[in-house]
């Protein structure tokens, strides 16, 4: 089974506690700890699973800056066979119809089977993956946690609401948006990643993809972030403060009164 | 602007909550225009639901068809593009169907996406400005989104409260205009969730543990923490994908409901997956060792704290009273 699999480089948030920068029209960058997306790690670790039972080989392809190609050596370094780094400054300003564009070049350009995304990004978005399923008139099922390799078809579990799962059969070549816990992602230690540093990783831009530069970026976006702001969120919660000893003096005569301690 | 339709989602003849909330939203984008229910399903259930909607809504418009029993997003997309007209803003609830449907629904409609809304600002030169959050709730946006030429707008499930706006219309029934309902994804059947060693539906206090605990072996000083209060202990979702406790404990929109009396969220930044589970306005305790997490907008008291040193201290003074 040929596989690609969508990966995005995103801060951290378990590193980093985002801030806005004074403008307003961004988050602070500078002292930004970046990382894969969380669940495209799993679709990694998933594709490498697929892989070692029935053979094939799993590409990472990314929609990003130079930067980004240490997301792609990354998930090499936890076994996906080849990268693709997609970069163009007509990229610029995509929205996620743009970027799904982009990725539909790269998949054209290759002889896939599957498919896979995370179910979501940085931005909550959740949208990359079934877009591009929807432009390449591929089936789509989002939030899977479960696949299991047929004959020309895969059955997928979705997580649904409640802990339900919800089972369905689904034709290849399809697109796939992966939940997180659908396994346990492999660690990547130093060595992993030396042994990939030198690997020549392609580069493609939107002439090389055959990508319309009408389609792709800012001009093509019809949804634009306009600002990053604070919501005035009301009163909040009442801060608890002073020494620990107070706090918890504090916290346990709320708890008393709430029904709390038993 | 082009006609606005919500998707009503709806089991067992009963429409969901969001059903009430889509049409106050679409209020929001098209205050005097007239907003149309799409009900998909079929026989008795499905009548029920248009008919409840009929009392909601300016119009239904009801498609019925065998294939569309189960609602396979593939299906419901298929019949949606033949139906609805050009230029059509769509809303639906953001959550795990309309996640599956929302972004692919708009390509076929070649119109404009924008998930997870959560507030809307009005329209202006035939954009809409929304707000979003990004993050995971850490910062919000504005957002504007063209939908001179349509638009799929996914409304984050729970924001925009009902209320009694009542308008009420006739069910249309477009169902012979569905078309070709095939798919290449078939729905095979909905596995319920296993049932855990512990309920904690019905539990009055939870110790509910989240990603900052950093390491398996700090879990049993949570479970120190809930014996001393008598309080059942639950969790956020990472906590679970980890396989740290199981999934029976997860409170959140893919896990568990819950409405205790005090929840205690431990190391929980707040999104809103895993606030959606929390119920019944319990008293919310937060302590999360940044101060800016979301979680303390809508706790009632906040502690800045790790909570690594904070919970053995709360145990032990808890042992001693
Ligand atoms: C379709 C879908 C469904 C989902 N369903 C659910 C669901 O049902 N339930 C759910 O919970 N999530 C769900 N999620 C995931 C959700 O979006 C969040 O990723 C998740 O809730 C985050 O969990 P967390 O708060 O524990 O982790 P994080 O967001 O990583 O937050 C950890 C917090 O701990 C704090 N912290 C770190 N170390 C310490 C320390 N030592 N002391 C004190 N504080 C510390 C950090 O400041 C941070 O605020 C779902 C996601 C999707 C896409
Ligand atoms: N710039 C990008 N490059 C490659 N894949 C991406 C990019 N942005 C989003 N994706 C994919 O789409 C998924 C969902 O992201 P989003 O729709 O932005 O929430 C991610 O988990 C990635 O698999």
């Amino acid at each position: 089974m040929e596989i690609l699999v969508c990966v995005k480089r995103v801060p951290d948030t378990s590193e980093n506690e985002i801030v806005i920068n004074s403008d307003g029209n961004d988050i602070e960058r500078d002292d930004l700890v970046y990382s894969v997306n969380e669940w495209d790690n799993y679709a990694v670790e998933e594709a490498i699973q697929i892989v070692d039972k029935v053979g094939g080989s799993v590409t990472v392809v990314t929609v990003g800056d130079d930067e980004s190609e240490e997301v792609l050596r990354r998930e090499m370094a936890m076994g996906a066979n080849n990268g693709l780094l997609l970069t163009d400054d007509a990229f610029e300003g995509s929205d996620g119809k743009g970027i799904a564009t982009i990725l539909k070049g790269a998949v054209e350009k290759g002889n896939y089977d599957l498919i896979l995304t995370g179910a979501q990004a940085d931005e909550g978005a959740a949208q990359v993956g079934g877009m591009l399923a929807a432009m390449l008139d591929y089936p789509y099922a989002s939030l899977v946690n479960l696949i299991e390799v047929g004959d020309g078809t895969l059955k997928v579990g979705r997580e649904i609401e409640g802990g339900n799962q919800e089972m369905n059969e689904i034709a290849l070549p399809c697109v796939l948006s992966i939940q997180t816990g659908i396994n346990e992602p492999r660690y990547v230690g130093i060595r992993g990643i030396r042994k990939v540093a030198s690997v020549e990783i392609p580069e493609l831009s939107a002439a090389d993809l055959g990508v319309d530069a009408g389609a792709i970026g800012a001009g093509a976006a019809k949804v634009k972030r306009v600002d990053y702001f604070v919501p005035d969120t009301g009163e909040g919660a009442e801060m608890l403060t002073g020494s620990t000893e107070e706090i918890i003096g504090k916290l346990i005569e709320y708890l008393k009164a709430k029904g709390g301690l038993k | 602007m082009g006609e606005v339709f919500a998707y009503i989602k709806h089991a067992q003849g009963v429409a969901d909550d969001s059903a009430l909330e889509l049409i106050v939203a679409a209020k929001k984008i098209a205050p005097g225009a007239s907003v149309t229910a799409v009900v998909t399903g079929s026989g008795a259930e499905l009548d029920k639901v248009c008919n409840e909607m009929a009392a909601i809504y300016n119009a239904v418009w009801k498609i019925d068809n065998a294939a569309l029993a189960y609602p396979n997003a593939e299906v419901v997309r298929k019949a949606l593009v033949n139906i609805l007209p050009a230029d059509s803003i769509v809303l639906l609830a953001h959550d795990t169907f309309g996640m599956d449907l929302g972004p692919g629904l708009s390509i076929k409609m070649d119109s404009a996406f924008a998930a997870d809304i959560v507030g809307i600002e009005g329209v202006d030169g035939g954009k809409l400005k929304i707000v979003r959050q990004e993050f995971s709730g850490q910062v919000s946006t504005h957002v504007t989104c063209d939908i001179s030429g349509g638009a799929v707008l996914n409304i984050r499930p729970g924001v925009f409260q009902a209320d009694d706006t009542k308008f009420g219309g006739a069910v249309v029934d477009k169902s012979g205009d569905a078309g070709d309902l095939s798919a290449k994804r078939k729905f095979i059947e909905v596995v319920e969730a296993e049932a855990g060693d512990v309920d904690i539906t019905k539990s009055e206090v939870l110790v509910s543990v989240g990603r900052g605990i950093e390491d398996q072996e700090n879990i049993e000083m949570v479970f120190d923490l809930a014996k001393a209060m008598g309080a059942d202990v639950s969790c956020s979702r990472p906590i679970v994908d980890a396989k740290w406790l199981e999934k029976s404990r997860q409170v959140g929109t893919s896990g568990q409901t819950v409405k205790p009396k005090v929840y205690m969220a431990m190391g929980i930044s707040g999104s809103f997956q895993h606030l959606g589970g929390i119920k019944g306005n319990p008293f919310i305790v937060a302590v999360n060792k940044n101060p800016k997490a979301p979680i303390f907008q809508v706790a009632d008291i906040g502690i800045e704290a790790n909570i690594l040193e904070f919970i053995p201290e709360l145990t032990e003074a808890i042992e001693g009273l």
